[in-house]
């Protein structure tokens, strides 16, 4: 036991004293969470539009006041003929072209009925959306406004909550796969690296004559990310606690016992990938494909599960990523407890068993 | 044997911090010579050497090998020297052929010298059953002659061997330091370090090197002789034993 | 020049050379195609509704099979309180909650208006948002027909102006985020690919030693990173054509742009990037930090270039800091000219600043990469 910790604390020095390392390691989970926080948003603002208004009444003019003081629009150019329009859109700064008809008032008094085109460029088709839908709400509500003398009968009002996230940030729903992207990427992929630098450097071979176990050199590998990554997801509860304001409505003690059953699954993953490749590259790109891209992705990390095809959504259940996300969205954002999420917790649970045998049988296959 | 000097060393000093690995190192290298750089390990040969192959930059001393300075003009060192590593230095995943084709072209021999010379040192060496082998798959000490057969491909004016036969077996040894006269018979001048005693005595001058300095340099027969030993193994073992009491 | 084609050659031996290298590197943009490109909607297919419904009358049946006739809700109705519907929105049951209390019908009959709630699970706000949107134009859209069915005088003339605005979708009518995504996996892709395996193929050279074999040679060490550069240029550049046709052939993208114009831009953005590869290996000493250090730049450029999220929309400083970011610059070129068919005048902008970029980064490369320590 004795020689077994002092391995263990070999491991650390060599983690610990490389500081390029260290400091990527804690950067990361800082500067992802800006990027989430900050950064990456969905939220139109500022989104660049082209005007062409073939009326130009006061009508017109009304609108299109009303949709650059919104706040979410820029009005960049006033083009004057539709051959613009192309031409416009091929620089790519541009995302929409509003055309009113022409006598556009006249037409709206007279008939009761006008027509306003919005152009968007769709190849981002989820911003054009959205863009295409700002612009119809500023002008129905325009449009609401002109109809005001003539109030309905018969009125539901709807009242809207928004559970768990009132303000609807976005960096709520990244919170918890940061947590997990990060946890993953120190956990598996750094120990699959360290393992198969061993091999590849055959010191690996020195530390198979020593009286050392496999299975201790394997753990003694392992301890200080296991230590390293629970520091990390310590810190991004920290972080989220006083630099976004997220909530742990639920318990911590139990986030961080669940956090360490993620890091502990992500570590047996890490050892699988060790176990399958001599070659540092191999292991890297191997990490990158089976583990960093599921993460990301597969997990409702950024893109929702239930919008998924089928066979995608099937395959999300197989993501570890994907439960210990639920988990913690659950007890952060929800302050749900074990009594909700001990179906997550059990999988989790039987995944880790899982990976730990498999990975385990292989390494003694080939180390033997 | 003209006494041209081909390496000069004056006062060579090489510090990392307060550590001084080379004290005030002063020796000479003839042309066409074997010259045994010997010590124990961490004696601080390494560092002489890289300074010597334009690796590493001198702390202070002159220093100047095939007429040039160790200071300025290490790329023109380079063309005239060949290297081999204390760590094995040829690609695994790749075969003899490749390794030399990729070195011959770093140094701008053409593809067909490269393919007459390789072919020629194939046979000579009896190579030819390792010739589409992965370096991996061959043994350690076919290796080490090729690496060797690696750095002098280019026929450089000295070559500088680090440590080649670590690691080796006796037979295979013997074999190397054939290669090395042989080298030395094509006017290749030979710098080799080794903390083998018995290969100090193949060398036609050596020197002895303890805690950063040179205690001694002649030739074996003449250390032998003056130390009043039986062989450069005491020798080096006297010189070693008086340094640390001083 | 010879010497380049040599370290060329030896770089290509090695790489084809690794049997378990190729294959990922040739299977990773097929795969990451299929699921990045299905998996990338924001698109709502599903909204998982539960219903309380208080007041269980015929107004508030027919406003639950008015939801029920939407596509996207699937609707739980079976819960009595709105206890227990809140219990299954903490199990992730429901994603939205409509409450219909009593007396809704009686109210809205009576009073002339009646309440209703809509509880949404806001941890995904953008999601929420369309939520509330959707299920609050289903309820208008039921309040008018109720309108229609209940009041019969005509709505007095002129005081009844509609606005239509008619939304038309240029480059993909169909809004198939797909043709958006597929074009910036495959900027990921060759990025990933050219400044990893440049970086860590530099750093193992450290790492077993044969860089000082190398560093003892005469080699000029504009040789040395150009032969250590071109190799993964051309790898990852094929690894582009390859990728196209996976687009192309699965996904049916649309291709507007002139190809040769889009192969010479991504060579040039590949030797920034690889550049950059090569400059970051000269601060590594194993692999691992390499590719630690690199991971964590390319993520960070990455994210902020735009690939999931307009760069418009994000906040002034990290727009200015995606001045820098030569990730940024592809992502909008590669879509312009695929989707688009942008020419070279419209993207001469960005072909000056990446060919000042190459200089800058080439030269910090040689210049950090010492031959004498």
């Amino acid at each position: 036991m004795k020689k077994f910790w002092g391995f263990v604390v070999k491991e650390f020095y060599h983690i610990f004293r490389d500081k390029r390392t260290m400091l990527v390691l804690f950067g990361m989970p800082l500067i992802m969470m800006l990027l989430f926080g900050f950064v990456i948003t969905n939220e139109i603002k500022d989104a660049k539009i082209a005007v062409l208004d073939l009326s130009y009444d006061p009508t017109t003019r009304n609108i299109t006041n009303k949709i650059a003081s919104s706040g979410y629009f820029q009005i960049q150019e006033v083009l004057t003929s539709d051959k613009d329009i192309e031409s416009i859109f091929k620089k790519g700064f541009v995302k929409e072209v509003i055309v009113f008809e022409g006598k556009f008032e006249e037409k709206l008094y007279k008939t009761g009925k006008a027509n306003i085109q919005l152009i968007t460029d769709a190849s981002d088709a989820n911003q054009a959306k959205l863009i295409a839908e700002y612009t119809s709400g500023i002008i129905r509500a325009y449009n609401n406004e002109l109809n005001s003398a003539y109030t309905m009968p018969y009125k539901i009002e709807t009242e809207s909550r928004m559970f768990y996230n009132p303000e609807t940030k976005g960096v709520y729903m990244f919170v918890p796969g940061i947590m997990a992207m990060i946890l993953m990427l120190v956990s598996a992929l750094m120990t699959s690296i360290s393992i198969v630098r061993e091999k590849e450097m055959g010191t690996m071979e020195v530390l198979l004559v020593s009286p050392l176990r496999p299975i201790q050199i394997i753990l003694g590998k392992v301890m200080p990310y296991v230590f390293l990554s629970f520091i990390n997801a310590v810190f991004i509860i920290i972080l989220s606690l006083t630099v976004f304001n997220l909530p742990v409505q639920g318990s911590i003690l139990l986030l961080l016992a669940e956090c360490l059953l993620f890091i502990v699954l992500a570590l047996s993953l890490g050892i699988l990938i060790s176990a399958s490749t001599d070659n540092q590259q191999v292991a890297m790109l191997l990490s990158m494909v089976a583990l960093m891209l599921p993460t990301m992705l597969l997990s409702g990390f950024i893109y929702p599960v239930e919008n998924m095809p089928v066979i995608l959504q099937v395959l999300c259940q197989m993501m570890p990523p994907k439960w210990f996300i639920e988990i913690v969205k659950g007890i952060m954002l929800k302050g749900v407890g074990l009594d909700m999420l001990w179906f997550e917790t059990l999988i989790l649970l039987g995944m880790t068993i899982l990976l730990l045998s498999i990975s385990a049988r292989k390494f003694k296959k080939r180390l033997e | 044997m003209s006494q041209e000097r081909i390496i000069e060393v004056e006062n060579l000093v090489k510090k990392f911090g307060n550590f001084v690995a080379n004290d005030h190192l002063t020796f000479h290298v003839n042309k066409g010579e074997i010259f045994g750089f010997l010590g124990a390990n961490g004696a601080g040969k390494t560092t002489a050497i890289r300074i010597l192959c334009g690796l590493s930059a001198p702390t202070s001393g002159k220093v100047s090998v095939a007429g040039f300075d160790a200071y300025k003009q290490t790329e023109k060192i380079k063309r005239n020297i060949g290297y081999m590593s204390q760590k094995f230095s040829l690609y695994e995943d790749l075969t003899p052929f490749e390794n030399i084709q990729f070195y011959g072209g770093i140094y701008g021999m053409s593809a067909k010298v490269i393919k007459e010379r390789s072919e020629k040192l194939f046979k000579r060496l009896e190579f030819e059953e390792f010739k589409n082998k992965l370096i991996k798959e061959i043994p350690l000490g076919w290796r080490q002659k090729l690496a060797f057969s690696v750095a002098v491909f280019h026929q450089p004016k000295i070559v500088f061997l680090d440590e080649p036969t670590g690691g080796v077996d006796p037979i295979t040894r013997r074999q190397f330091w054939d290669l090395i006269y042989q080298a030395a018979n094509d006017g290749i001048t030979v710098f080799v370090t080794t903390h083998y005693m018995d290969e100090a005595e193949y060398c036609n001058r050596a020197s002895i090197m303890v805690d950063g300095r040179i205690a001694d340099l002649d030739t074996p027969l003449n250390l032998i002789k003056k130390y009043n030993t039986t062989s450069m193994d005491e020798v080096f073992y006297l010189l070693a034993r008086n340094m640390n009491k001083q | 020049m010879r010497t380049i084609g040599y370290i060329i050659r030896k770089e290509f031996i090695q790489i084809f050379r690794n049997r378990s290298m190729l294959p990922i590197i040739f299977v990773m943009p097929v795969i990451q195609l299929i699921i990045l490109a299905n998996a990338a909607t924001l698109d709502l297919k599903r909204i998982d509704m539960v219903v309380v419904d208080e007041d269980m009358s015929q107004s508030s049946r027919s406003l639950v099979s008015k939801f029920n006739g939407s596509p996207f809700y699937k609707i739980e109705a079976a819960f009595l309180s709105v206890k227990e519907a809140e219990a299954a929105m903490h199990k992730g049951k429901a994603g939205v909650i409509l409450h219909i209390p009593q007396d809704f019908e009686r109210d809205l009959l009576k009073e002339n208006k009646a309440k209703i709630q809509l509880m949404v699970d806001a941890i995904n706000g953008m999601a929420a948002g369309l939520i509330n949107a959707y299920s609050s134009a289903i309820i208008a859209d039921f309040n008018k027909e109720v309108i229609s069915d209940l009041v019969t005088i005509p709505i007095p003339d002129g005081l009844n102006k509609s606005i239509n605005t008619i939304p038309y979708y240029w480059y993909n009518p169909q809004l198939s985020y797909k043709n958006f995504m597929v074009p910036g996996i495959l900027g990921v892709l060759i990025t990933m690919i050219g400044m990893f395996l440049a970086c860590m193929n530099l750093v193992r050279e450290k790492e077993i030693g044969t860089i000082e074999q190398i560093n003892v040679t005469p080699i000029h060490k504009f040789h040395f990173i150009a032969g250590k550069l071109i190799p993964f240029w051309i790898l990852a550049l094929a690894e582009l054509a390859f990728g196209l046709a996976v687009g192309k052939l699965l996904f049916n993208i649309p291709f507007l742009g002139n190809i040769p114009l889009l192969f010479g831009f991504a060579a040039l953005y590949l030797l920034v990037i690889l550049g950059f590869g090569l400059f970051i290996s000269t601060f590594a000493d194993t692999q691992q930090q390499a590719m630690f250090i690199a991971w964590f730049i390319a993520m960070v450029f990455i994210m902020m270039s735009g690939l999931f999220t307009s760069v418009e929309n994000m906040p002034d400083w990290a727009q200015i800091l995606n001045k820098i970011n030569p990730i940024a610059y592809f992502m909008r070129v590669i879509r312009m000219i695929i989707l688009k068919g942008s020419g070279i005048k419209d993207i001469i902008n960005e072909v000056v600043i990446l060919s000042g970029y190459f200089v800058v980064i080439i030269n910090l490369a040689i210049w950090r990469y010492k031959k004498t320590t």
